[in-house]
């Protein structure tokens, strides 16, 4: 796996040997955490981390051709496993008169809601980044997309597979027993080589906006197994068929949103399905500033009938958008997922603002309120505020 | 010479009895659809940006965009792809645009760190551009039927003559219930705009300067500064860098462009 990334990666610096125009870019991002409900198990109070992001960049043949490395590495303060790089992207996209191809490592986002990103499923997830899961691994891949009177087609071929990461045991929040990946097993005999695909069509029908997909191949998100000898969890990758579809519908300052998977092929679960559907409601200048506001209400729905398999099993999003237009590019959005059956909420909050031309700094912050038995009972005294700031060079 | 005159007086003749048979309404829309006439055919173009915003205390800060410019066939809008450059933490991400002249335009914003593409509700179109003085309305392609017109005055501007006429934005979502454009009676170039906001008090007001001419046809400016009157903040555009006839295709405005925009 390793051989085969490191010989895309020389492929394509060799390819583009004729040095015209390079471009580095890069940030650095410092970040520190304060846990408000106490020291928890893991014994402290606050958290301190920081990542190093690069991107050289090469534009050639008139635009046709186009070659991005992006590297990542970070450091943690208290959990090993936390600290950790990645290729983000080591690919190489060529664009000719009908089709685009997008060749090495990269990174492909699918889906319109914001609660619960269920159709996106190209990247693992780089889960010991940030709770919000946004975060992901650089996934090798060969990717050919075509745009056509009737829609954009996208086909994917997917060598190679990415486990999850997991914090470590003195990780905040983590699990109380730490995340064997050496012990992690998968339902193909080819094991994290076996070459995953993908397609995707998607299309404008005037205000509504429709894509389908389908993916076959390792799903993304492991059972975890407990393995009661070596007191650790051992994670399982089945092989799944995925189905998706997005919709989103435009109407004046009204944005409606779906998305739908349905998901079948692992043995331990029946076939199960997810929904998130809601919109989301701009008021542009609000009061007579230049605010604009806008508001997010959505509904999370899946099937899976076990507490312990989702905690979003019929749960409720609500959220603001505060976008200020000011010249330090001002924003703030705040959202609660709300359990009317159990009750359980979780509160987040997400504020950026730019200082001078090169900075950025973020406040996030993660409440959890009324957690009953379900997986969120694992992060229950994980309440945390969060500040980060970025240099940009 | 005597057919000199003869053609000269016959379109002085036409163009009084013209006139006089047209209303203000009329006028206005001859001399809307003539400035857009004007500018047909340029096929496509790219161009540089830098944008200044400074607050009434004279805080200042710059912004570096690239826009590339399609020209729409068989009556559709044109299309339009902006890529920022600076401040660093939006460098990569873009914006793309449809025009339609009957309907919303279809915007698409596109967030580098997370490779999403976002549609952008047209209601927002009122918004401020980049937390600028320009909203999102105002550096759109001004398609005709975008407005109603109603002719006023002939004004002098500068060492030139302006059409002054009025423009009201059929958008029930636009920010302005009326502007006053000022263009040139030589070469049809907007020179100044004043915004009316929704309460009918004048908002902000445009000059446009240091015309160019490219291609010994199209006529593009130099230097936008926007004003707004109630909050005393300013915002110019410096434009440079244009560039006509560089290729460009119906797929360097697609969802699929928008991700590989550097």
């Amino acid at each position: 796996m390793r051989w085969r990334l490191l010989a895309i990666g020389l492929g394509l610096l060799t390819y583009n040997v004729p040095a015209l125009a390079w471009e580095w870019r890069g940030e650095v991002g410092l970040e520190g955490r304060y846990f408000t409900a106490g020291p928890g198990a893991e014994g402290y109070w606050h958290n301190s981390s920081a990542y190093l992001q690069g991107q050289l960049l090469h534009e050639w043949n008139d635009r046709r051709d186009l070659f991005t490395f992006t590297p990542f590495f970070r450091v943690d303060e208290n959990d090993p496993e936390r600290t950790h790089g990645d290729i983000r992207e080591l690919i190489w996209i060529h664009v000719a008169d009908q089709w685009e191809s997008r060749i090495g490592i990269g990174k492909v986002f699918w889906g319109v809601t914001e609660g619960r990103h269920l159709v996106d499923i190209i990247n693992q997830t780089d889960a010991v980044e940030q709770q919000d899961l946004e975060s992901k691994l650089g996934q090798p891949m060969i990717n050919l997309s075509t745009v056509r009177s009737w829609g954009t087609l996208d086909f994917y071929v997917l060598p190679g597979f990415r486990p999850r990461t997991y914090a470590g045991v003195d990780g905040r929040p983590s699990l109380p027993l730490p995340v064997e990946a050496d012990a992690a097993r998968y339902a193909s005999s080819a094991e994290e080589n076996r070459i995953d695909g993908a397609v995707r069509w998607q299309h404008m029908f005037g205000r509504l906006q429709l894509a389908l997909s389908h993916f076959s191949g390792t799903g993304r998100e492991p059972l975890l197994f407990i393995n009661f000898f070596e007191l650790q969890y051992e994670p399982y990758y089945p092989v799944i068929e995925q189905s998706g579809i997005e919709l989103q519908y435009l109407l004046g300052g009204w944005l409606f949103k779906a998305e739908a998977i349905r998901r079948s092929g692992n043995r331990f679960e029946g076939a199960m399905r997810a929904a998130d559907v809601g919109f989301e409601f701009t008021q542009p200048g609000l009061w007579g500033t230049g605010m604009d506001l806008g508001w997010i209400v959505e509904y999370l729905w899946e099937d899976r009938d076990d507490p312990f398999a989702s905690a979003l099993s019929s749960d409720v999003l609500l959220g603001n958008r505060m976008t200020f237009n000011d010249i330090a590019s001002t924003e703030l959005l705040w959202g609660l997922i709300w359990d009317p059956d159990t009750g359980e909420r979780i509160y987040t909050l997400e504020s950026s603002r730019r200082f001078g031309s090169q900075w950025r700094a973020t406040l996030e912050g993660q409440f959890y309120s009324r957690v009953g038995r379900s997986p969120l009972s694992l992060v229950a005294d994980e309440d945390m505020i969060q500040l980060e700031v970025i240099r940009y060079f | 010479m005597t057919k000199i005159l003869a053609i000269m007086l016959t379109v002085f003749i036409s163009n009084v009895c013209f006139a006089q048979a047209q209303t203000a309404e009329e006028k206005g829309l001859e001399i809307a659809r003539e400035a857009d006439r004007r500018g047909e055919g340029f096929g496509d173009y790219e161009a540089s940006m830098k944008m200044v915003l400074s607050s009434r205390r004279g805080d200042r800060s710059e912004r570096d965009l690239r826009v590339r410019t399609l020209e729409g066939k068989d009556g559709e809008g044109d299309k339009g792809l902006t890529i920022f450059d600076t401040p660093a933490d939006v460098r990569g991400t873009a914006l793309l645009s449809w025009s339609h002249a009957d309907r919303d335009d279809d915007q698409w914003l596109y967030l580098p760190a997370l490779k999403r593409v976002k549609t952008i509700a047209s209601r927002s179109q009122s918004g401020a551009f980049m937390g600028s003085e320009f909203a999102f309305e105002d550096m759109r392609a001004q398609e005709v039927d975008k407005y109603t017109y109603k002719y006023l005055r002939d004004e002098p501007c500068g060492e030139l003559t302006c059409f002054v006429f009025e423009r009201y934005p059929q958008d029930k979502y636009s920010g302005y219930t009326r502007q006053v454009v000022w263009m040139d009676q030589a070469e049809y170039r907007v020179h100044k705009i004043d915004y009316y906001d929704r309460k009918q008090s004048l908002l902000k007001t445009l000059s446009v300067s240091e015309h160019s001419q490219y291609l010994e046809r199209f006529w593009q400016p130099g230097r936008m500064e926007m004003v707004n009157h109630q909050t005393g903040k300013t915002t110019e555009l410096l434009w440079s860098d244009y560039q006509f006839n560089t290729g460009l295709s119906e797929s360097d405005f697609t969802q699929n462009s928008l991700m590989r925009a550097r």
